[in-house]
């Protein structure tokens, strides 16, 4: 099990263009979710290839940090799969899991962030079919929202204004 | 157009870095005078979507010299919100917490800032001029009480608030915490010292100034001297409160020409914006905003301890009365126009600091265990008014029904003054340069111009030499350097 | 006495409230042992200092740059890149320097929101001509600069290098010493990057109320400061006030709880947490005792500002660092 979730890389590779192609960052349970995806690709389901999948041992191991490192790493959108209520292997993992979400959806609404750039889903292990619609949508959902980018990642020089009016103002 | 560009740049810090521009027209007189305020923060704006309760604590962020003001105005305002009525208890912990944080930040003033000027004397060396220069003034021993008493206050404000610097106690409808039975007599000891000690410093202050001619005239000279309107917190007797009242505005003769509640500061106070500062300008909307002027004309208005004298009819206390007496009777009644009279102003302060601590300190209600009462309305608007050291300051929020700010409007101490402030230089520049000749004088009467309102956000500087150091240089059109000036430690 | 041998140091302040200056001048006696161990270079709220005198310096001739505000202006950039150059320590002094700041929370919007709102929009501003503040003015007789209002507030380290941090909105004096005696005592230096002065647990640790609080806290829900009065010397997050001492570094020696207050965070993360606010977001949702999905978005209602609670001082060093956004970019 990697220690730090981001050193679990899918091998998937993203493809790049010059069309806006969503990417979006999965942390999935190990024992479902993660389960589910492997099984929609060893059955050859063709979901949308946008995804970065990061397995981890429960939707409850996940920080909030994570996923806020996700975006701030360039990610569109983030996918959070965990077992169904009364299904987690830590027994309230996933429910500790939801209150998170829910809250840092809170956070992220006041910062900007889109609501559909965030996705909480309880997948079960025999679930391949729903890790393809639920992937699929989510891909749909950003490519219409667009590119995440946060500002971090814009360089200083831009962020001064020109001299002269504010820009609503002008 | 052949003019010289004189710029002031009095380093230490003005909010950022305060500027003085001179410009000059070809005879080498001066065309105009500007004092830039390089600095904005933008609370106002993010006040939007914080709630409520919380912005006590983020105002007092605005200024970490006086954060007392923001938090008690932001405090006040939430009660308004609120519609609640601290207990009694939770008002006098208040007032008397206030009246410490006064005290202790005039006393701050007085022997480290701007007091130097005169206790040690305008015409010392520049290096005495600071609290070193006041201990061998004042003695060694009577230095050492200024230190511990400054020490002391600082204490209770800490005892009291959770924190010195950022407190943390003001709810609405009272305050976190209830004072013991200890915790007041402690409160009772220092301000039995502290009212020795306040009154010592007026005593010092009247000894040196009125036994020195040089010194009353340079109060009463021209120089210092802008006839503007006043405005400042007054009782119902319209005594001088720090705490709560209402606003009284008096005109360049001393004439009530208004006096209202915080809550209707939007019908008597206007804020004008220039181009070349990000500092806004309040006036009085009764007479409007006619420019850089004084006079009866001119919507300028002035706050902080003259003001507050001037637009107030005395002292709630008697020791402090007595002062305020003195000093109209031998500046020749209200109002009092003379910039550099805030010094004395601001000792008569202290002394009613001292004494209105001394007076909520014995009141057996100070304890009652009963210091909040919990809101029950819905909250729409709240306006907080209190007198920061340096003049009025108003707290204004509007929110929706869960209590989240939707628009907040804060008017600042300091920037009340800065009109006034912007006329002083003015002044200073006009008659100090002729033909081109820049006075080395210019520098002093600049710095003790402004000590004298002690800007806030230059308090915390000055704290250790008492000097403020000011750079002039002087630019012919072309930008270049042709002469400079410079005053520092 | 070898001043000469006496390493100089500076303190400068960018957007500051001045409370960490006072801070320093609050160290009082102490301040003069301090003043006895360094040399004092530059002190501009103290000190005539011009910012010539700090360029001729050479390159690496102070021992150190205590810098407290966060970098708003263009002026605050420049002078940290100059004092970058010029120290071969530079310490963040205080949450702004080190996080942000509350000033920081100014990155849920920008330049021209906040102007407009400030000197257009606000309710007694009387600006009917739209005239906002310049950075190059032609006034009639000359022209005036004002220093660039940036778009975002940074913290020091988001714009030059900075070896070491000091936490508290401000430091307390106790902090001050130990993070001065840290820098200049007889030990070695720490390593790059700690945060000096305060300890390395959670302020729990050190807070009276702490054996007040259960192991395993779990809560039915949250209420906000000003609608219950807590009762006294029990854990106040134990009572449902959103405490942050969880998730805050020790330090403080949690004065805002002993005044009956809930901690807000002002010393910052713990060692290796690199998100303040993701971390204690995620301590106060984790005790929430429920499962099911409307009664906890009830019970985070209560959570009514979640930046300003979780990110009050620390939103410009947080992963997205301020509000998205959307369009308005070139
Ligand atoms: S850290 Fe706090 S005290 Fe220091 S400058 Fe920032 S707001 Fe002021
Ligand atoms: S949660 Fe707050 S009140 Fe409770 S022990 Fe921790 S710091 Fe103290
Ligand atoms: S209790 Fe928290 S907010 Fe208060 S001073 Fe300590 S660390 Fe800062
Ligand atoms: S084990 Fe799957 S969510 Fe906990």
């Amino acid at each position: 099990m990697p220690k730090e979730p981001f050193e679990d890389r899918s091998s998937r590779s993203i493809p790049s263009g010059s069309a806006f192609e969503p990417k979006i960052v999965a942390f999935f349970c190990n024992w479902c979710t993660y389960t589910a995806a492997d099984l929609a690709g060893t059955s050859r389901m063709h979901y949308a290839p946008n995804v970065r999948i990061i397995r981890v041992m429960c939707s409850g191991r996940i920080d909030p940090q994570f996923v806020l490192k996700a975006f701030h790493e360039g990610a569109d959108g983030v996918l959070i799969g965990g077992c169904h209520p009364g299904d987690c292997h830590y027994q309230e993992g996933n429910y500790k899991a939801l209150r998170r979400y829910k809250l840092l959806k809170r956070l992220l609404a006041q910062l900007g962030v889109e609501e559909g750039r965030l996705r909480l889903e309880w997948i079960a292990a025999s679930e391949g079919d729903k890790v393809k619609r639920v992937i699929d949508e989510m891909t749909e959902e950003i490519r219409r929202l667009g590119p995440f980018r946060p500002s971090e990642a814009e360089p200083v020089e831009k962020q001064a204004v020109l001299a002269g009016q504010p820009r609503e103002a002008r | 157009m052949n003019m010289k560009k004189i710029i002031i740049d009095p380093i230490t810090r003005l909010e950022g870095h305060g500027k003085i521009v001179i410009f000059l027209d070809e005879a080498g007189e001066v065309q105009r005078a500007y004092f830039q305020v390089p600095e904005l923060r933008g609370f106002e704006k993010f006040a939007e979507g914080r709630q409520a309760e919380d912005m006590p604590q983020i105002t007092s962020r605005i200024c970490g010299v006086c954060p007392w003001a923001h938090h008690m105005a932001a405090t006040k305002a939430l009660d308004d919100l609120y519609k609640v009525e601290p207990p009694p208890a939770a008002k006098k912990i208040r007032e008397m917490a206030y009246n410490v944080f006064m005290l202790e930040d005039h006393a701050l003033h007085f022997f480290y800032l701007g007091g130097p000027d005169f206790l040690v004397g305008p015409k010392a060396p520049k290096a005495e001029r600071n609290i070193l220069g006041v201990l061998g003034k004042v003695g060694l021993e009577a230095g050492k009480r200024v230190i511990l008493m400054r020490k002391e206050l600082r204490g209770l404000e800490a005892l009291i608030g959770g924190r010195t610097i950022n407190p943390v106690m003001g709810l609405p409808g009272g305050v976190s915490k209830a004072l013991t039975e200890a915790n007041r007599k402690e409160c009772q000891a220092v301000a039995e010292r502290a009212v020795d000690f306040a009154l010592f410093a007026l005593k010092t202050f009247e000894e040196v100034v009125l036994k020195n001619r040089e010194y009353l005239e340079l109060i009463t000279s021209e120089a210092y001297t802008h006839r503007t309107y006043y405005m400042g917190l007054v009782d119902e007797n319209d005594r001088v409160n720090f705490y709560d009242g209402r606003l009284r505005v008096v005109d360049p003769k001393g004439r009530e020409l208004l006096k209202f509640r915080a809550q209707d500061y939007l019908d008597h106070i206007s804020e004008h914006v220039e181009p070349w500062s990000y500092v806004k300008y309040p006036y009085l909307k009764a007479v409007g905003w006619k420019g850089f002027l004084d006079g009866e004309e001119s919507g300028i208005f002035s706050v902080a301890p003259l003001a507050r004298l001037n637009a107030s009819a005395g002292m709630g206390t008697p020791k402090a009365q007595e002062a305020y007496e003195r000093m109209y009777d031998t500046l020749g009644g209200r109002p009092v126009h003379h910039t550099l009279a805030n010094h004395w102003a601001r000792v008569i302060e202290m002394v009613y600091a001292a004494e209105r601590v001394l007076e909520l300190a014995r009141d057996p209600e100070l304890t009652d265990p009963h210091v909040r009462v919990l809101p029950e309305a819905t909250p729409t608007v709240g306006i907080g008014v209190v007198e920061a050291p340096r003049g009025v300051l108003i707290h204004h929020y509007e929110t929706d029904e869960r209590g989240l700010i939707k628009r907040a409007n804060l008017i600042v101490a300091t920037q009340n003054n800065s009109a006034r402030m912007v006329l002083s230089i003015d002044k200073a520049a006009k008659s100090l340069i002729k033909q081109g000749k820049v006075d080395d004088g210019l520098l002093n009467m600049i710095e003790m111009a402004f000590r004298a309102y002690d800007p806030c956000h230059a308090c915390a500087s000055h704290a250790i030499p008492g000097q403020m150091p000011i750079v002039v240089e002087v630019l012919d059109h072309k930008g270049e350097l042709v002469r400079r000036l410079a005053r520092g430690f | 006495m070898m001043a000469e041998a006496k390493p100089k140091v500076a303190f400068y302040w960018c957007a500051s409230c001045g409370g960490c200056e006072e801070a320093v001048v609050d160290l009082a006696e102490d301040l003069l042992k301090v003043v006895e161990a360094v040399e004092l270079a530059f002190w501009p709220v103290a000190l005539d200092f011009k910012r010539e005198d700090v360029e001729r310096l050479p390159d690496g001739s102070l021992a150190a740059a205590f810098i407290n505000g966060a970098i708003r202006l263009s002026e605050h950039e420049e002078m940290a890149h100059l004092l970058r150059r010029k120290a071969q320590l530079v310490i963040a002094y205080g949450s702004c320097a080190h996080l942000g700041g509350v000033p920081g929370l100014a990155n849920l919007h920008d330049r021209g929101s906040i102007f407009q709102y400030v000197y257009r929009d606000a309710p007694s501003v009387a600006n009917p001509e739209g005239v906002f503040p310049q950075e190059r003015f032609p006034a009639e007789e000359g022209e005036l600069e004002l220093p660039a209002f940036w778009d975002t507030v940074k913290a020091l380290d988001q714009v030059v290098e900075v070896d070491y941090y000091v936490p508290g909105c401000p430091p307390t004096p106790k902090v001050t010493r130990a993070a001065i005696e840290a820098l200049f005592g007889e030990g070695e230096l720490p390593p790059k990057g700690t945060v000096l002065g305060a300890g390395t647990r959670a302020l729990c640790h050190e807070c009276p109320l702490n054996e007040t609080k259960p192991d395993k806290l779990l809560l039915e829900g949250f209420k906000r400061v000003h609608e219950v009065i807590p009762e006294p010397n029990k854990c106040l997050l134990a009572q449902g006030l959103i405490c942050l001492g969880p998730a805050t570094r020790e330090g403080c020696g949690a004065l805002c709880i002993s005044a009956n207050m809930p901690c807000t965070g002002c010393f910052g993360p713990l060692d290796r947490v690199r998100d303040y606010g993701g971390k204690a977001l995620s301590e106060i949702a984790s005790i929430l005792n429920s499962n099911d999905e409307g009664e906890i978005e009830r019970a985070l209602e209560k959570v009514a500002d979640p930046v300003g609670t979780f990110y009050r001082y620390s939103l410009p060093r947080s992963f997205l660092g301020r509000r998205i956004r959307r369009g308005d970019r070139p």
